[in-house]
């Protein structure tokens, strides 16, 4: 599924990253402790946190994952959105929880890295 | 910031940590990968690479008084080493168990303070020396063979 297909059948805003809107991706991971994403992050796959700083961007690229969503509508700074573009990281918005997002997003296939 | 010099087919480079400065913090390690990517490490080397050189500098921005990173590569081994000036760990063993953190209420907040990071970069390394002197300083070697 491409990061599209999400963004479309969850209805989620794009923040940034609209260039790398049809990459594949296939897993998800749903954590807010850097470190422990640091362990166990989806490659190429989908990130829900609800951390907003430009950190979060540091670790998304560095273990290639594609897409963060950010739940409950967090406002995110600008230099978080600035970042994300620069390094072509897709950052998404919803207003549903990480739950809620973890739960659709698992019905429509996306895995766990474990089960992958 | 860094500094690079080749000697024989070699690559050194540092990067200077600062304490405290979350805004650039990942940068060094962002830039350690893309130049093993560059040099054509293989992806999965890359990968355990960079996280190990993320969880270091972390632990420089959020433990340290500052310090440096360095990478060395070399056509058989990739090092980082990672080296600062204070304050020292207590209790290596301690500060090596999953789960065990003295991060501040500010790092925590920021979603630091899982006491993984010296677990991720030991799991993640083919090699993994950790020296610590309480008032010297911290200096890990970490090593990817290639
Ligand atoms: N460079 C350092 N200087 C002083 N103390 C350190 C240093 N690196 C690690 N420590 C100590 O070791 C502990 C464990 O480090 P580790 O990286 O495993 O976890 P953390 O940094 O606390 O949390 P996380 O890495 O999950 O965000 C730290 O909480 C700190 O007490
Ligand atoms: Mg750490």
């Amino acid at each position: 599924m491409t990061i599209r297909d999400i963004v479309d059948k969850l209805d989620l805003k794009v923040l940034a990253g609209e260039d790398a809107l049809d990459k594949e991706v296939r897993t998800g991971y749903c954590c807010d402790l850097l470190s422990w994403v640091m362990a166990h992050g989806p490659q190429n796959g989908v990130w829900i946190t609800v951390q907003t700083h430009t950190n979060v961007i540091a670790v998304a690229t560095l273990l290639d994952i594609a897409c963060i969503i950010i739940p409950e509508s967090i406002p995110v700074n600008d230099k978080t959105i600035e970042k994300a573009e620069e390094e072509g990281v897709v950052l998404l918005s919803s207003s549903a929880s990480a739950y809620e997002l973890a739960g659709k997003l698992y019905s429509l296939g996306i895995s766990s890295p474990s089960e992958d | 910031m860094a500094s690079k010099q080749g000697n024989g087919g070699n690559i050194r480079q540092r990067y200077y940590i600062e304490a405290g400065n979350f805004a650039t913090a990942g940068e060094a390690a962002s830039n350690i990968k893309k130049l093993l990517k560059q040099l054509g490490v293989d992806g999965a080397t890359v990968r355990r690479a960079a996280i190990a050189a993320y969880e270091a500098e972390m632990n420089l921005v959020i433990h340290s008084l500052g310090g440096s990173l360095e990478l060395i590569v070399n056509p058989e081994l990739i090092t980082i080493i990672a080296e600062d000036q204070g304050p020292g760990i207590e209790d290596i063993e301690k500060a090596m168990q999953e789960g065990f953190s003295t991060a501040s209420e500010h790092a925590r907040e920021l979603g630091f303070g899982a006491g993984m990071g010296l677990p991720n970069i030991k799991r993640c390394s083919d090699e993994f020396d950790i020296q610590s002197e309480v008032g010297k300083g911290t200096r890990l070697e970490i090593t990817f063979i290639l």
